[in-house]
């Protein structure tokens, strides 16, 4: 029954963490520059399915207001801010990435990993989720930045496939985007340079494809969740960058000698679990200490494909450069899918990874994503047979996180799984003597 | 004699059970938790061993369960009183596959396999909406004891439909019923109505499978029992010793291991079964 270990130390020991946090701090410290120098010029956009490409390839500085919000969370700073936002009028019920960054617009955006700088344009990437619109039309009005609203269509089709209409329905968008780049730069758009980044985005998306399929391994190399999000910062950061590229060899390097010794994030791999649902950035670890207490690993994450889904085969095409970031946009990254997707997304994960059970984490600020999840645990839970655990707390605001009742709920799941193993354990061994 | 002891620290009390080798509770203890949940753990392994007529050092195994469990210091382990209420009410009802445990602060469904085990089990979110707290609430705003509320509902001839089974907002809403005149049966009625509503929601997520038995400490108010039963269109297990039901359960978990630590020993110095000393 309840293995009541204590607690298991679980920090990742690595070269790639402490590569991507220089990598990332050079990355804050251009965007620092840009706000307090005047270095050059930063364009928003949003995770989902951007496309970073494009603002590369006019030397435009990607800023996501969503990674500053996550920031805040991590270092424990977001609460001030998103009480400022509910002090202006915001809701309680209101998105709390979207309070956090409001409420960085409404002082200095001094923050204690950057200064955020102001938009030169407001890039919004709409994919999948509505709240991003008014959040990019707030900051709009707060920065006076110049805002373009990319209309992606959401994956309707049964087929999950995005349909060619589509596809030039977005490229057609892409091409206005770079007439409007073109005017802020004062430059043309340099076609060979686009598709240089687009075929390093390609390259990136293989490296990063072939890191995911290493967790089908046991015992898994790292942990699918909480590792795979130090991996998310330089996929959307640094995409299509030869230093972005970089990272991704050397994390690959890293990863398959870690299968070939063996070794994964914890003293010992009980159980291996397909979590869905972003995380608790503000209590990160301890959410992470929740699980390895019970030598539980994630071997996959739906949350590490949100800016996009490698893992199925899609890639970045040189050879036809703004056709492939629609199809980024439209159909390669978990937001712009349907639930029906979701669900096989899941389902694979389950059945090629090999894991013992699915847990949802649902998060109070995204109603886009958390809407349907106790269907879904339903579907997981009684369809598929798959033990499943829904669980509750929020991305950002900490007022949402209550230790005792997830532990609770953790650590319950987890004794009932392993009751089940000692019994499937016991009719091995009795079927084999 | 093996004895064993289950400690269950609830949010509002901690239950202390003592059972011996033959499945019998031999003693037992219900305190309030109060602000000093380690005195309190501690208390109520105290009364039940007094009860009991034991020693701390007779029993084998102790196993901690509740919110407080990492509280029960004195333990050998700690379970979650999910796995243990599924574990004491298939004891208590071996045809048990679904049981509904009502605390103080939350409200859980457990769906319960052929050996006792916890196949799945869904609980409240985190509010104390249709919880223990809830009724309590209720009855301070009617100026009446918790126990008695639950017999007075029965007398409900027409249930008031409660607008909200908020813990917060439920005095003031009992306010506005007696300033517009309503019985208090009616309004008692309409409270338990309203969480056996809730709770019967909550508890189909993990799918209602007989037999069902309630457990917890409002499993000792005979106008939940019967409002749940009127939702669910069937009878409940409401065993005597419900309240316990938690606690029972960890006694269960410690007894299996002091005998399987026990067996260990007495195969590690050849005394095991079939060896003679």
């Amino acid at each position: 029954m309840a293995k009541t270990a204590g607690a298991v130390k679980t920090s990742y020991q690595g070269q790639i963490h402490l590569l991507q946090k220089e990598m990332m701090g050079r990355y804050f410290e251009s965007v620092t520059r840009a706000a307090e120098q005047g270095e050059g010029k930063a364009v928003y956009m949003l995770i989902s399915g951007n496309p970073v490409e494009l603002i590369l390839a006019f030397d435009l500085i990607p800023v996501y207001p969503e990674i500053d919000a996550l920031q805040l969370a991590v270092k424990k700073a977001a609460l001030p801010y998103i009480q400022k936002a509910e002090e202006i009028g915001y809701s309680m019920d209101n998105c709390a990435y979207v309070k956090a960054d409001i409420g960085l617009f409404m002082g200095d955006r001094k923050t204690p990993f950057a200064t955020i700088p102001l938009p030169t344009l407001i890039l919004c990437n709409y994919v999948g989720c509505n709240v991003y619109l008014q959040w990019f039309e707030h900051l709009a009005e707060y920065s006076q930045g110049a805002l373009y609203n990319l209309d992606i269509p959401f994956m309707r089709d049964p087929s999950g496939r995005s349909r060619p209409e589509d596809v030039a329905y977005v490229v057609r968008q892409l091409e206005e985007v770079i007439e409007i780049c073109e005017k802020i730069t004062g430059k043309k758009l340099d076609y060979a340079k686009l598709k240089r980044i687009v075929a390093l985005s390609g390259e990136t998306g293989e490296l990063w494809s072939k890191i995911k399929a290493l967790t089908k391994n046991v015992p898994s190399p790292f942990d699918a969740y909480f590792d795979s999000v130090t991996m998310m910062a330089p996929l959307y950061c640094l995409r299509g960058t030869e230093e972005g590229l970089r990272f991704f060899q050397i994390a690959l390097k890293e990863m398959e000698e870690k299968v070939q010794m063996g070794t994964g994030p914890l003293p010992e791999e009980r159980f291996r679990f397909v979590i869905e649902g972003p995380p608790p950035w503000p209590y990160l670890r301890t959410f992470r200490d929740l699980f390895a207490k019970w030598g539980a690993v994630a071997v996959a994450s739906t949350y590490s494909t949100v800016g996009g889904l490698w893992e199925f085969g899609f890639r970045h095409d040189p050879n036809r450069p703004l056709e492939s970031i629609a199809e980024h946009m439209l159909e390669w990254n978990l937001t712009n899918r349907n639930f029906l997707q979701r669900y096989d997304q899941i389902r694979r994960y389950v059945e090629e990874w090999s894991a013992d059970a699915l847990v949802i984490h649902s998060v109070k600020s995204c109603r886009l994503f958390s809407a349907g999840q106790g269907d879904m645990r339903e579907y997981f839970a009684k369809e598929l047979g798959v033990p499943t655990l829904l669980i509750e707390s929020d991305i950002e605001d900490p007022r949402y996180f209550s230790e005792a009742q997830m532990k609770n709920r953790i650590d319950a799941f987890f004794e009932s799984l392993e009751h089940k193993k000692i019994m499937r354990e016991a009719a091995t061994v009795g079927a084999s003597t | 004699m093996i004895y064993a002891a289950g400690i269950d620290v609830g949010s509002t009390q901690t239950k202390g059970v003592i059972i011996n080798e033959q499945f019998e509770i031999v003693g037992r203890a219900l305190i309030d938790t109060g602000a000093n949940v380690t005195r309190a753990a501690e208390r109520s392994f105290a009364e039940a061993l007094l009860a009991a007529g034991l020693k701390r050092e007779d029993t084998a195994y102790v196993i901690g369960t509740g919110y407080g469990r990492y509280k029960v210091t004195f333990g050998d382990a700690q379970i979650t009183e999910i796995s243990c209420h599924a574990k004491g009410a298939f004891f208590l009802f071996p045809r048990t596959r679904t049981v509904i445990d009502m605390g103080g602060q939350d409200a859980k469904g457990i769906k319960v396999g052929t050996e006792g085990d916890v196949k799945d089990f869904v609980m409240n979110d985190k509010c104390a909406a249709g919880t223990g707290r809830f009724l309590a609430n209720a009855a301070e705003a009617l100026g009446l004891p918790l126990d008695e509320i639950g017999t007075i509902s029965l007398a409900a001839k027409n249930p008031v439909r409660l607008t909200t089974v908020c813990t917060v907002f439920v005095e003031s809403d009992i306010m506005s019923y007696l300033a517009q005149g309503k019985k208090i049966e009616d309004i008692l009625g309409g409270v338990h109505s309203a969480i056996a509503a809730r709770t019967v929601s909550l508890v189909r997520r993990v799918g209602i499978e007989e037999e069902v038995t309630f457990t917890g400490g409002v499993s000792r108010n005979i106008g939940m029992v019967r409002a749940l039963e009127d939702k669910l269109g069937m009878r409940l297990n409401v065993s005597p010793e419900s309240h316990f039901v938690g606690a029972l359960g960890a006694g269960l978990f410690a007894l299996e291991r002091a005998a399987k630590a026990l067996g260990s020993r007495r195969q590690a110095t050849g005394m095991g079964a079939g060896t003679t000393a």
